[in-house]
């Protein structure tokens, strides 16, 4: 895109949005060249600042016009590089758009707008005893408009479901500029779910409706430490195969520990091979009962020590260990890769040993934490940037454990999204058709692919017309709408 | 050679077993030429690439219990009976997943799971049927409330598009949000985007145990004050700690009484129906086995069957108007639904004719307004043809471009939903 037709829309913008709510001084336009994959930078053309979701929508046309993409950015926290933005293109970020615009307590919904941190929505109502259930370990920081595009998963996820199991509704600015309204209740295709998870590829999220949740009456964590990770393994495969679904089951490797312990004194037991940490909650008298169960079965299966949360604060020591890990690997390691990936829970064990036969094979160390219950690996790599080579080492490291949870019939992304960084990932996944099937959602979004191009998807077809004869009138001329083709 | 000819030999000609439709295989009324019988995805292809070749229109077909569901296609050449694509393909017991082809009926599926002490945490369809058919009308039961829909338990499907191409979203893990989730978009799409032929769904352990609390005849005869009082009794137990799986009303008569039954299920379950007992009165009582009304559909089945989904703080009144909007046609509805989860299914004799039916659902509509759908789930097309059966669609444009992409001939059940897709 020329620079031409870029000053011409940041004169268009400002005229548009309120002032200070278009940034083109490349010293600010830095602050968003990159989200929290930071290895991936792009100077934005133009950021725009937006309050409200017509004036999106004005930008959104505006790039229409001139034929420039555009790019949606929330608080910037995504993993995939979803929100890195295009030199040749518009960023568009949500962070003013921070209202909580109804809280409906007897429905059990509120809505917000897209920017509004994940936690903002459970602190609006916690003292009334509900809560936003899906919890990212970014809750503080990220957006509820940036967790319905990566459909968002937290570790309270095993239980109570992802971002699209929460949401009830949003208004939408399409790629061609127009607001619409996606229901639940509305019949019709869902395309409220297609829309969830579809890293800003088909739209805009500028008000999202979500289901609040009743605080559980009781809730219970225990920690336990095992030997070895196989033991960790085979109690989580037990507690399953006894028919509980408690609300979390995290485990950690002693690497993970290891840095854990660097980096904020988690005192996690020594010695241990594995931690688990499970959660329960629920009813009181279920939790009780389920609680016992779960402590016999650690023990069963080898746990050498077993701590019970007994108050908020022993839950939160806990749990300080499992959420720092990410930062804490730090501490042992110059640099880290943090990966994302799913296999079946039963096929953790094979996984994982695939996992330690890549780090000898490479000579490169893996730390490994993840949600066990639901099978969702963030084994992080780490290596030196310092040594030449490392790096390359660790990113094929990296690349083949993903290799490992497609051979194993898992996934390439649990939940951070393929963005930039996997889209080279989705052909060993899906296949010609698979894809070109699911670009056909992407052209009746977005047919001239404004929205977020060259994420998720390798090198997209283009939205040419479908083959086929087509008898009757066309469907786009029926609606009025066929002048934009 | 004439273009029915060259059709039935290109259909022959797949290899898929094709016979002669019957008046038993209409679709809303509308019969077909030809059932094949496909046993594989690739059948399906085969038969769908034929169809496309002669410009023939196909609708899929599960157990056929929901086919006249939907308004009528407007044409109908081959129906795809499913019910030879009938193999569990895979349950991962320890991975709480399974993969089942979309021919199995609802039924069987669960009776497999529970041998190994594990469900499909969706209701049984009304009158039997099978995967795809639950799928393609995303039929919800009373446990939504608790589990969600099929929607939310579906992780993987196969669809086989209307020119025969064979793709799959999804996969066989709980967790994944690689690509886009094409599986929700097919979910209650009645047919119109493609075949489904096969679904991945994550699984649930079988509750330890089950209970039902029910507050039987509460009230003699509609008054507001009733609707009122029902109201705030669904909201109160919604919003109890007790974990309730479903909260659910019947009223199957104006000048009768109605019940609203409450299921517990799981660890505990009785201590924590006593506790939702607490909630809903003295006269409710607890009882290991639900109401005989629980999880079907209202009668008369053979009539006109609405769905009204709204927030369920306006089930009450939207019950009221009802109950005020067929008095005043003559006709009386029964009603039952969720109170949970905001939706109620009433059913009107056909005898209501089509002025008055039109009167009903317009009146419906008003009271519901933009929070809500108030959609004719089956009527016969002579009592019908005076209502659009699925009202207002926000974003319809966005929809008929999707149709469109999918199935740019329009072959794929044409005219069954919203818009006339
Ligand atoms: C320390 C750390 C821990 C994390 N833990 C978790 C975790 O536990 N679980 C998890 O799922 N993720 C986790 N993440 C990843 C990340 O926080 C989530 O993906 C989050 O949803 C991103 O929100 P955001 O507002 O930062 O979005 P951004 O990074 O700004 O954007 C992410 C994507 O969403 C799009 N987008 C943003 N806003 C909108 C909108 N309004 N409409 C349409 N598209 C939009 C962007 O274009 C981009 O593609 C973690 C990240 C970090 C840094």
């Amino acid at each position: 895109m020329s620079d031409a037709v870029l000053d011409r829309l940041a004169v268009l913008f400002g005229e548009l949005l309120p002032a200070g709510a278009v940034i083109t001084d490349p010293v600010r336009l830095r602050t968003y060249e990159c989200d929290g994959l930071t290895y991936h930078r792009a100077m934005p053309g133009i950021v725009v600042i937006p309050d409200t979701a017509e004036q999106i929508s004005a930008v959104v046309r505006l790039c229409g016009e001139y034929g420039v993409p555009f790019v949606a950015r929330g608080s910037g926290t995504g993993l995939s590089g979803g929100a890195l933005p295009r030199t040749d293109g518009v960023l568009i970020v949500t962070s003013r758009m921070r209202r909580v615009l109804e809280i409906d307590l007897p429905n059990r919904r509120a809505v917000v707008e897209p920017g509004v941190t994940n936690l903002a929505i459970t602190e609006a109502v916690r003292d009334r005893g509900y809560y936003y259930a899906p919890d990212p370990s970014s809750q503080q920081v990220c957006s509820i408009g940036g967790n319905v595009a990566e459909n968002s998963g937290g570790a309270h996820c095993l239980k109570y479901g992802f971002t699209v199991n929460h949401v009830l509704g949003l208004e939408v600015v399409t790629p061609d500029g127009e607001i619409v309204e996606l229901s639940a209740h509305d019949p019709g295709y869902d395309l409220l779910g297609a829309f969830v998870g579809s890293e800003g590829t088909l739209g805009i999220a500028t008000k999202i409706t979500v289901r609040l949740s009743r605080a559980p009456e009781a809730v219970t964590t225990l920690l336990a430490a095992f030997g070895s990770i196989e033991g960790g393994g085979e109690a989580v495969s037990a507690i399953i195969a006894a028919g509980i679904v408690p609300a979390a089951i995290e485990m950690m490797d002693a690497l993970a520990i290891e840095a854990a312990e660097a980096a904020v004194g988690c005192a996690y037991p020594a010695g241990a091979g594995a931690v688990l940490i499970v959660e329960l909650d629920g009813p009181r008298a279920e939790v009780a009962r389920q609680f016992s169960e779960v402590e016999r079965i650690c023990r069963e299966t080898g746990a050498f020590e077993i701590r019970v949360a007994a108050s908020a604060e022993e839950r939160a020591a806990i749990w300080k260990g499992r959420k720092s890990a990410f930062a804490a690997v730090g501490r042992i390691s110059p640099a880290y890769i943090v990966q994302d990936g799913v296999v079946p829970r039963t096929a953790l064990p094979e996984v994982l040993a695939g996992i330690d036969r890549l780090q000898e094979e490479y000579g490169i160390r893996v730390a490994n934490v993840f949600h066990a219950g639901d099978g969702n690996l963030h084994p992080l790599v780490l290596f030196d940037d310092g040594v030449p080579g490392q790096g390359e080492r660790a990113e094929a490291v990296s690349g083949r454990i993903l290799d490992l949870c497609i051979e194993h019939g898992g996934s390439i992304t649990g939940e951070h999204g393929v963005g930039i960084d996997k889209s080279r990932y989705m052909p060993k996944m899906f296949t010609e058709e698979d894809l070109d099937t699911m670009q056909l959602v992407r052209c009746a979004f977005d047919p001239r692919g404004l929205s977020n191009p060259g994420k998720v998807f390798p090198t997209p077809r283009l939205c040419g017309e479908v083959p086929g004869v087509r008898k009757g009138v066309h469907p786009l001329v029926e609606s009025g709408r066929a002048e934009q083709f | 050679m004439n273009g029915e000819t060259a059709a039935a030999r290109a259909l022959a000609a797949t290899g898929v077993t094709i016979r002669p439709a019957g008046p038993d295989d209409a679709v809303a009324g509308v019969r077909p030429r030809w059932v094949a019988l496909p046993e594989t995805p690739d059948e399906i292809a085969a038969v769908l690439r034929a169809s496309a070749a002669h410009d023939l229109a196909v609708v899929a077909a599960g157990g056929g219990t929901k086919l006249h569901w939907g308004a009528p296609p407007e044409r109908c050449d081959v129906l795809v009976d499913t019910c030879c694509l009938n193999e569990i393909l895979e349950h991962e017991a320890g991975d709480l997943v399974v993969h089942v082809q979309a021919g199995v009926p609802v039924e069987t599926l669960a009776r497999t799971l529970a041998g190994k002490g594990q469900e499909l945490a969706l209701d049984p369809p009304p009158d039997g049927g099978t995967i795809g058919g639950l799928l393609a009308t995303a039929i919800a039961g009373p446990r939504a409330f608790r589990y969600g829909t099929a929607r939310d338990l579906l992780i993987g499907i196969t669809v086989v598009l209307a020119d025969g191409t064979v793709a799959k979203a999804g996969g066989k893990v709980v967790k994944n949000v690689a690509g886009y989730d094409l599986g929700k978009l097919f979910t209650g799409s009645y047919g119109t985007l493609g075949v489904i032929a096969d679904a991945t769904f994550r699984l649930h352990p079988l509750p330890a145990a089950r209970a039902w609390v029910t507050a039987a005849g509460t009230g003699e005869m509609w008054s507001a004050g009733m609707a009122d009082e029902i109201g705030a009794m669904g909201a109160a137990v919604a919003g109890s700690q007790a974990e309730p799986s479903a909260i659910e009303l019947d009223w199957p008569d104006v000048n009768g009484p109605c019940s609203v039954a409450v299921l517990v299920e799981g660890t505990a379950a009785t201590e924590r129906a006593q506790a939702v007992r607490d909630l809903m009165g003295e006269k409710a009582q607890v009882t290991d086995d639900p109401p005989e009304w629980w999880g079907r559909l209202p009668r008369p089945a053979e009539g006109v069957l609405l769905e009204i989904g709204t927030v369920p703080s306006r089930l009450p009144a939207v019950c009221a108007r009802a109950f005020v909007a067929a008095g005043a046609t003559g006709a009386r509805p029964a009603v039952r639904g969720s109170l949970g989860s905001g939706v109620l299914r009433v059913a009107l004799p056909r005898e209501i004719g089509p002025d008055a039916l039109a009167a009903f659902v317009g009146a419906l509509r008003a009271e519901v307004g933009d929070a809500g759908r108030v959609v004719v789930l089956s009527a016969p097309e002579d009592v019908a043809r005076g209502v659009d059966r699925w009202g207002h669609v926000g974003a319809l444009a966005l929809m008929r471009r999707i149709k469109d992409r999918f199935d740019p001939d329009r072959r794929m059940s044409p005219g069954r939903f919203v818009g006339g897709i």
